[in-house]
């Protein structure tokens, strides 16, 4: 077997693998936003469909399949349709060069546990996808023609953009300690405990402020606003699309975890894992899920703040993203670089 | 008068720690946090049901008497009091003590808003305001109850009435 065949097929098998389980988290992520929320507001959740409610999110699924697809009669048809797809190709295909764990050897070769190794502008294709994740909001906004979608579209790209530049410059912060924009050399360069969000937390407070905007996850979920916006920019959407908009939204939940993750809080790495003595299979295991408990607090986290802060004003949000959190990435940009010139 | 406002110490000027939010959403966090292990109120409808206090207003019923007969003497109060037009009393006599009765009563079951105003005005305590608050209907017709569903035997309605001759003025 020749290496195109082998690696080939080991790609295919990723990427299955790879958007199942994305599928089958996001899924799961929308049960546990409901059961955190209930749990947060003493009430008990979702607990009819299957046992402890587990099978919930197939009944949802299940049920928006069956709904009309309604395209507004305003509506301009190929940018309405066009919105969803954008949205939940963009959430999708940047998982692509987040490594899930170390790279491991199967009969002599070794595999990266990520879809696509090696990317050596990891960060920057992260970064341009969730950009043109923007776009499918403005886009979902402009063409529903109804002022309200209009309203929220206006306002996710507006904070979007802003939210954007004190996000690039937190990363810039982590790109300048691991010195190379590859995932798994950011992921290396936070050995041990030198995790990002120790060296400098500002950056990480500042980044993880940032993907809550970038998410429209609740202290900013102005796009979506639902007391004043009936649903935001997906008002006029129905059945399918919106369940697109509605997965492409948890989906990039779990990207910007996966993010901090990999940026912050060590990746993939089990703190001194090495020095265990324990064998490599088992090993690669413990990091593995290392990985996963690490998403799943950062996880938790989005889903507690979001039951427990109040929504930003639109001014207040504005002022944050430009007054407060672009000044603060940039002392983080120097913060590193007073650390790297006494480190190196 | 001092009309510098702009120096005035205010309620809604924040301190230092409150403007780098980070304390505040701490201490808002750890509010929801000690919330997730408090015990919840969730009744699980179908199998727990709530006890009604005796002051509970469910639907109107006409009270029954131990012979089978219903105490009403179709004076057609609650009919006249009813805000929503909900009750139709038809009279007609009887050769018992009571002379007169309701040869038709009815309720409409979507009018009925459950005010208790014809519990109030009823001379012979003899239209109550049950605990049952169950009312499914599929079809419109269904919601009219007539005398077969508004008579309920005196012992089941004991309650009500107890509490009725406490505190009715």
């Amino acid at each position: 077997m020749n290496d195109f065949v082998f690696y080939t097929v080991v790609t295919l098998i990723k990427l299955v693998a790879f958007v199942s389980v994305i599928f089958l988290s996001v899924a799961y992520l929308v049960y546990f936003e409901r059961k955190i929320a209930a749990w947060a507001q003493n009430r008990v959740g979702p607990n009819r469909v299957g046992p402890l409610g587990l099978l919930q999110p197939f009944a949802d699924v299940l049920k928006l399949t069956l709904k009309e697809d309604i395209v507004p009669d305003a509506a301009n048809k190929t940018m309405h349709t066009l919105a969803p797809m954008i949205s939940i190709f963009v959430a999708f295909s940047t998982y692509a060069v987040i490594p899930v764990g170390p790279d491991i050897t199967v009969f002599g070769r070794t595999i990266s546990l990520s879809l696509a190794p090696g990317i050596n502008i990891g960060v920057l294709y992260v970064l341009a996808l969730t950009s043109i994740g923007v776009y499918a909001i403005t886009f979902a906004g402009w063409s529903s023609g109804s002022k309200y979608s209009l309203l929220g579209g206006i306002r996710s790209s507006a904070q979007m953009i802003s939210y954007e530049i004190s996000m690039g410059f937190s990363i810039a912060g982590v790109i300048m300690l691991a010195s190379s924009l590859q995932m798994d050399e950011i992921v290396k360069s936070q050995h041990g405990w030198m995790w990002n969000a120790i060296v400098q937390p500002i950056g990480f407070i500042t980044f993880v402020v940032s993907s809550f905007a970038e998410t429209n996850r609740l202290p900013f979920d102005l796009p979506e606003a639902e007391p004043e916006l009936v649903g935001g920019y997906h008002t006029e959407y129905s059945s399918m699309k919106f369940a697109a908009f509605f997965l492409a939204e948890y989906a990039n939940m779990l990207i910007a975890s996966a993010m901090i993750v990999t940026l912050y809080l060590g990746g993939w790495q089990f703190p001194y894992a090495e020095t265990f003595n324990i064998s490599p299979m088992l090993l690669v295991g413990l990091q593995i899920g290392a990985f996963v408990l690490k998403m799943v607090a950062v996880l938790f986290f989005f889903i507690w703040v979001r039951w427990s802060l109040p929504r930003f004003r639109y001014d207040q949000l504005m002022d944050i993203g430009w007054k407060v959190m672009f000044p603060l990435s940039l002392i983080n940009l120097l913060w590193v670089a007073i650390v790297t010139m006494f480190m190196k | 008068m001092n009309t510098n406002y702009a120096n005035k110490n205010r309620l809604k000027d924040l301190t230092f720690w409150q403007k780098i939010y980070v304390p505040e959403i701490i201490k808002g966090l750890s509010v929801t946090m000690k919330n997730m292990f408090k015990p919840n109120f969730t009744l699980q409808y179908p199998e727990e049901k709530f006890i009604q206090p005796d002051s509970y207003r469910g639907r109107p019923v006409l009270v029954q008497e131990e012979n089978n007969i219903e105490r009403c003497v179709a004076c057609g109060l609650c009919a006249r009091v009813c805000p929503a037009l909900a009750i139709e009393v038809q009279a007609n006599e009887t050769e018992s003590e009571k002379e007169r009765y309701p040869e038709k009563f009815e309720i409409n079951m979507l009018r009925c808003i459950f005010c208790g105003f014809c519990e109030e005005v009823c001379p012979e305590e003899a239209i109550i305001m049950s605990k049952d608050y169950e009312l499914v209907f599929r079809v419109r017709e269904d919601a009219i109850y007539s005398k077969d569903k508004l008579l309920v035997p005196v012992k089941d309605l004991q309650d009500r009435i107890n509490y009725l001759r406490e505190f009715k003025g």
